[in-house]
């Protein structure tokens, strides 16, 4: 659909832009995480691409990368004059997430603030610029980033000590007819077969 | 209740015989008029919405009055998923309410964490407050949350504090095979095989009756 887009990109940025798809309409671009900024100026600022609406931010962590980028971020953009949209993603950080950084948009696009904030707080990514990072869904004494796979799936970190069973004078595991093992499973079950593949 | 008691008791009394009548006295009048605070957080809200419409009459029950204060109120409603961040919010708000102050817990989100089972919600309310009746149901049906004031009130009553689970009613699933079918063909089968049309009939009085 907007093959166009992925044509000028190339053409202007040449061997910055890693590589490039199109699936059912939807194109892809993947770009090197330093040119982040000039890429999205450019395609803010270009009249024939004029992007004026950001859609989407957020984080992919693939642990199994390694050293290539562990840690994918992906922005969705639209324009609303020119009725195309693209998807970009870079690819930031080690296996540790370290050098998992990258240049705020903010100041392209005013509502990524809080999109960064979110991929900040739940994917652990640092965006260099950006007004204001802190956490905006997890509480601030929250550690670490729970969309990381690294994460375990059990950890909470409860703000309120919970009641102890003396205290309550009856159990506190779940009670009937609810099960002790109410609820979704897979928080228990390892690693996901198929998207832990990569 | 403990204070009440001794408060009330006459001196002198060896029988305890005023007390008992004093307690069944403040229980009865207590149960029926519970003043409730709605903490209300997801989408269970909208159940409760239904509930405190006329269609379901909660004034039925003396427990219509919303209060917008915890300080005024002596029933909480806590309807929907509780996250780890509101936690402490939530006990706040119960330590605010004076005493006797009841918790129901609407819905399985606020009984268990329903199907939450992750890093940012509170398994169940029990985990932070001391919680009085259970209401399973993602969400509960408005007979199901009467059946739960209804235990509330006849926990006030008899003075019980031990919580209670609203038990699950009669589930027209586990009888399938007795009600009717959809029909798939132009066809009525119901006409094609007599039987049919009996057992049906059959059917439709069983879940009338119920």
């Amino acid at each position: 659909m907007s093959q166009l887009v992925l044509d000028k990109l190339r053409e202007r940025f040449g061997a910055t832009i890693l590589e490039t798809h199109s699936d059912h309409g939807d194109d892809t671009a993947v770009v090197d995480p330093g040119q982040w900024k000039v890429i999205c100026t450019f395609l803010r600022e270009d009249p024939a691409l004029d992007f004026d609406m950001p859609v989407d931010l957020c984080g992919v962590d693939y642990p199994s990368r390694g050293a290539t980028g562990r840690m994918e971020v992906v922005m969705h953009l639209y324009s609303v004059s020119r009725k195309h949209r693209i998807r970009l993603k870079a690819r930031v950080g080690d296996e540790d997430m370290d050098g998992a950084e990258i240049e705020s948009v903010t100041s392209i696009w005013p509502g990524m603030n809080w999109l960064e904030r979110e991929v900040w707080d739940m994917s652990g990514v640092r965006f260099r610029g950006h007004p204001d990072l802190r956490r905006i869904l997890m509480y601030p004494e929250f550690e670490g980033h729970p969309l990381q796979r690294t994460y375990p799936a059990d950890r909470t970190q409860p703000l309120v000590e919970y009641r102890t069973e003396e205290e309550a004078g009856l159990p506190l595991h779940k009670i009937e007819p609810f099960g002790p093992d109410e609820g979704m499973p897979f928080g228990r079950l390892g690693p996901h077969p198929r998207t832990d593949r990569d | 209740m403990g204070d009440v008691n001794r408060s009330l008791t006459l001196e002198g009394s060896e029988h305890g015989f005023a007390t008992t009548k004093v307690d069944a006295l403040l229980g009865w009048a207590r149960k029926y008029s519970l003043f409730a605070y709605p903490f209300v957080t997801a989408c269970c809200g909208m159940e409760f919405m239904a509930l405190t419409s006329p269609r379901f009459d909660l004034a039925r029950f003396g427990a219509e009055a919303p209060r917008f204060s915890p300080r005024q109120s002596d029933l909480l409603w806590v309807v929907g998923t509780i996250s780890q961040r509101q936690a402490p919010v939530l006990k706040r708000i119960y330590e605010q309410m004076m005493d006797p102050k009841y918790v129901m817990a609407f819905g399985t989100c606020a009984s268990s964490g329903g199907f939450y089972d992750n890093y940012t919600t509170v398994p169940g309310i029990d985990k932070v407050i001391p919680t009085d009746v259970y209401i399973p149901g993602c969400p509960p049906r408005p007979e199901a949350v009467m059946d739960g004031l209804m235990l509330l009130q006849d926990k006030i009553a008899r003075n019980e504090r031990r919580p209670g689970v609203v038990k699950p009613r009669f589930d027209p699933v586990h009888e399938v095979d007795a009600l009717v079918k959809l029909r798939r063909s132009a066809t009525d089968p119901r006409e094609v095989v007599p039987a049919l049309k009996a057992e049906e009939a059959r059917a439709l009085g069983r879940g009338g009756s119920k």
